[in-house]
């Protein structure tokens, strides 16, 4: 089976290792805080949603400290065995580590009382039943960030796009005209500060701010338009918008993206049957 | 491909929604191969026409079409032809090059294996020699245009068109284009039709030239020589720079030293503290001069400008007005004794004297206040006035008068004196027809005409210009040379940022080259 399974998908993958342009290894081409280079590369994309969505779907429905323990643990066990280096995981990282004990800290204060009353005071009960709930949701929390910004970190929005309209059969006109608009962005946040500078200019900097806001979000948009309308002809020009195209660049998914579906599988049931095994699972609806 | 023949018969075009057509009785032949420049005063529907031959107007629903117009003996179809545009930001498609080129590859459906080399060989054609995956965002603007011209060209057009491709480019940027394009149609294997209103950028790669009428029709057709020696008073006069006809304009003598209005020394410019641009050792804006700027991409001209006009904070060093343009600050003593300055925000009493703290006070002197970049917002309206390089980021008004009174109402003029200066400025810029319209809705030439009358508006001591002669054709540019020279005579300060030879012979009278920076 592997043997015969594997033959015809050889010729396949040369065509890919030749054709593909090699990634520009410049440092200027790569910023000192973009991802570094792992086996999650090789995976596709749509892959990585796929297996983002798989160890959050059963931790959205369940409320315990034991799985969210579990799970934010192995995924920060495979992060670093993949090469993600301490520094930049707690790099990309601190805002969930920020917004964590936030979520904490309100459940503590207005959770479901039950338990040892430790503080009463008007709305705020805090009792034994609200504070496991509060370290639950502080580690549940992390065990749906941590994971959700290791996998989204790094895609490229090129090959992103090429997996939406290849693996998943998107219309190929909505995903790649997302893409050339997702490029415009960049320049808009130079226009607004033109259009910002302009205003001081013409001596309507001083006063009036909602007027003048309005008036730059008014010329911000009709630039917008413009400039969205012409790169519109121009990839009409270049024929785009035709009933089928080809695909200068193959998005597949192969072996290493079956790893890591099912290391997802894997990692979210053992996170499970741990908390079943402790006694502490606990599902919203129960 | 082989080249492909165009032909046009009585053909016309009305936007919907539009009353005007925006070209009509249009009638010509264009065999394959032919190399054709295509001329006519704006709004003669040079574009339409192109867009048209590219198959990119749109269907029944976008306009009305008259007449017949085929390609290659057929109805052009998007995609058949090679169409390059005038902006270079809005065509660049994908975020690494070698992925635009193929961009249009993949949509003729050419097979995964035979597009790399074509997208190689596109790119080596027009000379751009770069990795597959380098990034788009960091090219020039004519190395922009060059992968537009090489992602039309892997498509193997037999028809390329061309649509002002070198209007927004520097020099430099212009002949790399241009000598791409020239390599491309040497073999005769493409047909080629292109517009510009820089002639002489194009005469030696063009066997015809072709005027189509403001009105609809074609004015002239035939030989460059032909065309020029008959009509070429007329195309100039139109806005064409026909060659041997030149801008007619004489260097006004060159003005005395003057009192400096600006001083900048030791200082450091940028954007944002931590990415200085560069570093400006010493520079004086004198009173009545026009002072030019010029200097590769990325060197920093445009931020110069904008930190002298008091828009951008300075990094470090300092930018130093003269006393005779700056606002001062009353300095008043208390009746306790203190000396105090109001910092220009000193509430008037009704009595009329100024109070500090609610304390009375004596005022004994006025200090001015040098550094521009900490005037308010209204202070610079009569002292340092900025053209910015898009006219579209400086528009406020829902109409043209209202937006050349807008400085003036700011500073509380009278009604009756922003009327009468409002006529002169419409008079002066030849836009009296349309004092009504939306700023927006202007044609390149008179925005850019707009956007500097709003500035001359209220008679700025230093008036800075970011590129105000960019693809601007024949006659908005000597509009605007003379524009400039009268408020030079009239003893305003004029500071250009430009990269135009011939606005540098009239207007360098004091010349100023920034290097590359390290």
């Amino acid at each position: 089976m592997s043997t015969s399974g594997r033959a015809p998908a050889a010729p396949l993958r040369t065509p890919r290792r030749d054709a593909r342009p090699r990634r520009d290894p410049g440092p200027a081409s790569r910023p000192p805080d973009r991802a570094p280079r792992t086996a999650l590369d090789r995976v596709n994309p749509v892959t990585r949603i796929t297996a983002a969505v798989i160890v959050s779907l059963p931790l959205l429905v369940t409320l315990d400290w034991v799985s969210g323990a579990t799970m934010t643990g192995i995924v920060l066990a495979a992060a670093l065995a993949l090469g993600f280096g301490a520094r930049f995981v707690a790099r990309r990282v601190w805002p969930v580590l920020l917004l964590a004990p936030l979520a904490g800290l309100n459940m503590a204060l207005y959770g479901k009382p039950g338990g040892a009353v430790h503080l009463d005071w008007f709305l705020v009960h805090v009792t034994d039943n609200s504070l496991q709930l509060a370290v639950a949701v502080m580690l549940r929390v992390l065990a749906l960030g941590v994971p959700a910004i290791l996998l989204f970190t790094g895609i490229d929005p090129t090959d992103l796009a090429d997996g939406l309209a290849q693996v998943w059969r998107l219309p190929a006109r909505f995903v790649l005209g997302a893409l050339a608009g997702f490029r415009l962005v960049g320049r808009f946040v130079d226009d607004w500060r033109s259009l910002a500078l302009a205003r001081r200019a013409r001596g309507l900097g001083d006063t009036g701010a909602v007027r003048r806001w309005a008036t730059m979000a008014f010329a911000m948009l009709v630039i917008a338009i413009r400039r969205g309308s012409k790169l519109a002809t121009a990839m009409e020009a270049r024929g785009f918008g035709t009933a089928h195209r080809t695909w200068a660049r193959p998005s597949r998914v192969g072996r290493a993206d079956a790893v890591l579906i099912v290391s997802a599988v894997a990692a979210v049931t053992l996170a499970l049957a741990a908390s079943v095994l402790a006694g502490t699972f606990w599902a919203v609806w129960s | 491909m082989s080249p492909a023949g165009v032909r046009l018969d009585g053909w016309g075009w009305r936007h919907a929604g539009r009353v005007a057509w925006a070209t009509s009785g249009v009638s010509l032949s264009i065999e394959p191969g032919e190399r054709v420049l295509l001329l006519g005063a704006s709004g003669a529907g040079k574009s339409t026409l192109l867009h048209a031959l590219a198959g990119v107007l749109g269907s029944s629903d976008e306009g009305e079409e008259a007449g017949s117009l085929t390609v290659d003996g057929g109805r052009p179809r998007p995609g058949d032809c090679g169409l390059v545009m005038q902006d270079p930001d809005a065509q660049t498609i994908l975020e690494r090059v070698g992925d635009d080129v193929a961009f249009g590859l993949e949509n003729l459906s050419v097979p995964p294996r035979e597009i790399w080399p074509r997208v190689r060989t596109a790119l080596a054609d027009v000379g751009l020699d770069l990795p597959l995956d380098h990034s788009t965002e960091r090219l020039s603007g004519g190395q922009r245009q060059r992968l537009a011209l090489a992602g039309a060209l892997a498509m193997r057009p037999g028809l390329l068109l061309l649509d002002e491709p070198t209007a927004n480019l520097d020099p430099a940027g212009v002949e790399e284009v241009r000598d791409a394009v020239g390599r491309l149609v040497a073999d005769r294997g493409t047909t080629l039709v292109v517009v510009e209103h820089r002639i002489a950028t194009w005469l030696p790669l063009v066997d015809r030239v072709v005027v189509l009428a403001a009105g609809g029709g074609v004015v002239a057709d035939g030989s460059p020589e032909q065309v020029f020696s008959v009509h070429g008073a007329e195309l100039a006069a139109l806005g064409a720079w026909v060659p041997g006809i030149g801008h007619g304009l004489a260097a006004r003598p060159f003005p005395e030293s003057t009192e400096a209005v600006l001083a900048a020394r030791e200082l450091t410019i940028g954007y944002e503290a931590g990415t200085p641009v560069r570093t400006v050792a010493s520079l004086d804006i004198r009173r009545g001069v026009s002072t030019t700027l010029t200097g590769a991409n990325g060197s920093g001209k445009t931020t110069l400008a904008l930190t002298l006009a008091g828009l951008l904070p300075s990094l470090a060093g300092q930018v130093q007005a003269s006393a005779s343009i700056s606002p001062t600050t009353a300095r008043f003593i208390t009746l306790s004794g203190r000396a105090v300055r109001s910092h220009g925000r000193f509430a008037m009493r009704s009595s009329g004297s100024p109070t500090y703290h609610g304390e009375p006070q004596a005022v004994v002197g006025a200090a001015p206040r040098t550094d521009p970049a900490r005037w308010r917002s209204k202070e610079l309206l009569t002292r340092l006035g900025t053209v910015f390089q898009d006219p579209e980021h400086q528009f406020v008004a829902a109409t043209v008068s209202d937006e050349l009174a807008i400085g003036l109402r700011a500073l509380g003029r009278s009604r009756h004196d922003i009327e009468m200066r409002v006529t002169e400025l419409l008079e002066q810029l030849h836009l009296e027809r349309l004092a009504r319209a939306n700023p927006f809705t202007l044609s390149g030439g008179e925005k850019r005409r707009l956007s500097v009358g709003t500035v001359l508006a209220t008679s700025p001591a230093v008036v800075f210009l970011d590129e105000p002669t960019f693809g601007q054709d024949r006659t908005t540019w000597v509009d605007l040379v003379r524009l400039v020279t009268a408020q030079l005579e009239a003893g305003t300060s004029v500071v250009s940022v430009t990269h135009d030879a011939d606005y540098l012979d009239l207007l360098g009278e004091h010349h100023v080259h920034l290097g590359a920076v390290a």
